[in-house]
């Protein structure tokens, strides 16, 4: 059966189109996928995320417990608020999610992990939780609003307490604080993103997600559906699960490799393997493409290179750019020139690196 | 929606086809069939004087979302394209029925277009599609 976030009716309100996204009924767009687009990068715009899946890990053994269970170092959260983006593997290496980890304090730690890997990212990390005696649970009393742009920040702080206010307004980037609204609503504030803009990630109780999501727009922030949000993090060189990696590939063949940390005496689940793959050499790499000619790069499109083929991952039109970006796993090497078989024609492609936008500017070279 | 125009006929695949009158008929995609889409960002147009088969694709239309193919009602030759799409394809978004014109063939068989739906049938079917 299909599941609906709390934002549900707020969204068929506003007009939206609405799509099965992993099970979930979300909005597309509300009308012009390319104009939220272009709000986000301007101006701000929010996404409900309410279907993303809320960890809470507690436990005395849970930092351990995390050191085993992710590929990048919990070593790295040492201030409570912090939080790291990071992968789990299984133990050939290959990625059954990617995730984000906040160090919330002493033996309390949160997770948020993907909507359409929710069954078996929980099955994973309870069986992997128990001999640590970790609490593992669900928070599926909450909802998530993801505000982002050049503006998006200003907008919340106005909607907080003046002491939420000061507080939300010194967050660094990728750090987290309990806040309190202005109606005293409790909500976890994260200055993270899915869209190379700068922002907040809100987690706020879902009997009041309506209400913030009513104050948000009140404050002149318009809402953006999933097809947005997929050019934006595209576009900000982000991987999206389940198209550029999956338990098949390690994190180094999905352009991860600064995500995993190979430190000492920390034996984490895949370890064995990547550094097998590292010392071996890995096989193939992710590169990211920009077409100069007219068309659209899409998943599953032909790209051939010096090397042998490969295959186009996420592939899009990027509005910022107004040309085709796409993120591509091929064999490893120097790729020389590449091309995309589209529809029986070979389009030549330039590799860049990515992100391809950052902050609104294309970025050098793309 | 937009009020479908009366001169039109429809392919089920949500091509339209408006008959000149001097054996051309001119191309397009539906009011429908663009909100389906979203934003376009390109239109592959076919060449003048290729030779089309009823029923065959000769265009694509690509919106960030997805691409589509577009299908000739009409067998017969291209005989002009609509160029200034290649540079602003959200004109048919804009326009379906007017400046989003695709492609105009000179139809060899212009019984062909009998076959078609008018308006209102094509509006029946659009209904049947919501249900």
């Amino acid at each position: 059966m299909t599941q609906k976030t709390i934002l549900n009716d707020s969204h068929r309100a506003l007009g939206a189109k609405m799509v099965d996204f992993g099970g979930w009924d979300m909005p597309l767009h509300y009308g012009s996928q390319v104009e939220e687009h272009h709000l986000v990068r301007r101006d701000a715009g929010m996404f409900d995320v309410s279907h993303m899946t809320v960890v809470d890990l507690r436990g005395e053994r849970v930092r351990e417990f995390l050191r085993k269970l992710v590929a990048n170092s919990v070593d790295k959260l040492k201030v409570p608020g912090k939080a790291l983006y990071t992968t789990m593997l299984e133990p050939k290496g290959g990625v059954i999610d990617d995730l984000i980890v906040y160090f919330m304090s002493g033996e309390f730690f949160r997770l948020v992990v993907n909507a359409a890997t929710r069954d078996k990212d929980l099955a994973w990390i309870n069986a992997q939780a128990k001999p640590f005696n970790v609490e593992v649970t669900e928070r599926s009393d909450y909802g998530m609003i993801a505000v982002q742009g050049p503006t998006a920040r200003e907008r919340v702080l106005g909607l907080l307490d003046a002491a939420g206010a000061a507080v939300a307004g010194k967050l660094g980037k990728f750090a987290a604080a309990e806040v309190a609204s202005k109606d005293g609503t409790p909500l976890f504030i994260a200055r993270t993103g899915y869209t190379g803009e700068d922002g907040f990630e809100i987690v706020v109780p879902e009997d009041k997600a309506v209400a913030l999501w009513d104050a948000l727009l009140a404050a002149g922030v318009k809402p953006a559906g999933l097809g947005a949000r997929d050019t934006l993090r595209l576009e900000a060189g982000m991987n999206l699960y389940g198209q550029d990696m999956d338990e098949t590939v390690t994190p180094y063949e999905a352009g991860l490799a600064w995500t995993v940390a190979l430190d000492a005496d920390r034996d984490f689940t895949g370890r064995g393997v990547l550094e097998a793959q590292k010392s071996a050499g890995v096989p193939r790499q992710l590169i990211g493409l920009v077409m100069d000619e007219k068309g659209v790069l899409r998943h599953g499109q032909k790209v051939l290179t010096a090397n042998g083929d490969g295959e186009i991952l996420s592939g899009t039109f990027s509005p910022t750019l107004g040309k085709a970006i796409a993120f591509a796993r091929v064999p490893a090497g120097a790729p020389g020139d590449v091309r995309v078989d589209i529809r029986g024609r070979e389009v030549p492609v330039r590799v860049v690196k990515f992100p391809f936008v950052r902050e609104g500017k294309p970025q050098d070279g793309v | 929606m937009s009020e479908i125009p009366g001169d039109l006929k429809f392919l089920k695949s949500h091509e339209w086809a408006r008959v000149e009158g001097d054996g051309k008929v001119t191309i397009g995609i539906s009011d429908h069939a663009q909100g389906l889409l979203g934003d376009l960002v390109y239109v592959e147009l076919p060449t003048i004087g290729d030779r089309v088969e009823a029923g065959n694709a000769c265009a694509v239309v690509e919106s960030v979302k997805a691409a589509s193919d577009v299908y000739s009602p009409v067998t017969g030759k291209v005989v002009e394209v609509n160029a200034a799409l290649s540079d602003k394809p959200e004109t048919i978004n804009e326009d379906a029925y007017g400046d989003g014109w695709i492609f105009v063939i000179e139809a060899e068989e212009p019984e062909q277009l009998n076959e078609l739906l008018d308006p209102d049938a094509y509006a029946e079917l659009l209904e049947d599609e919501d249900h």
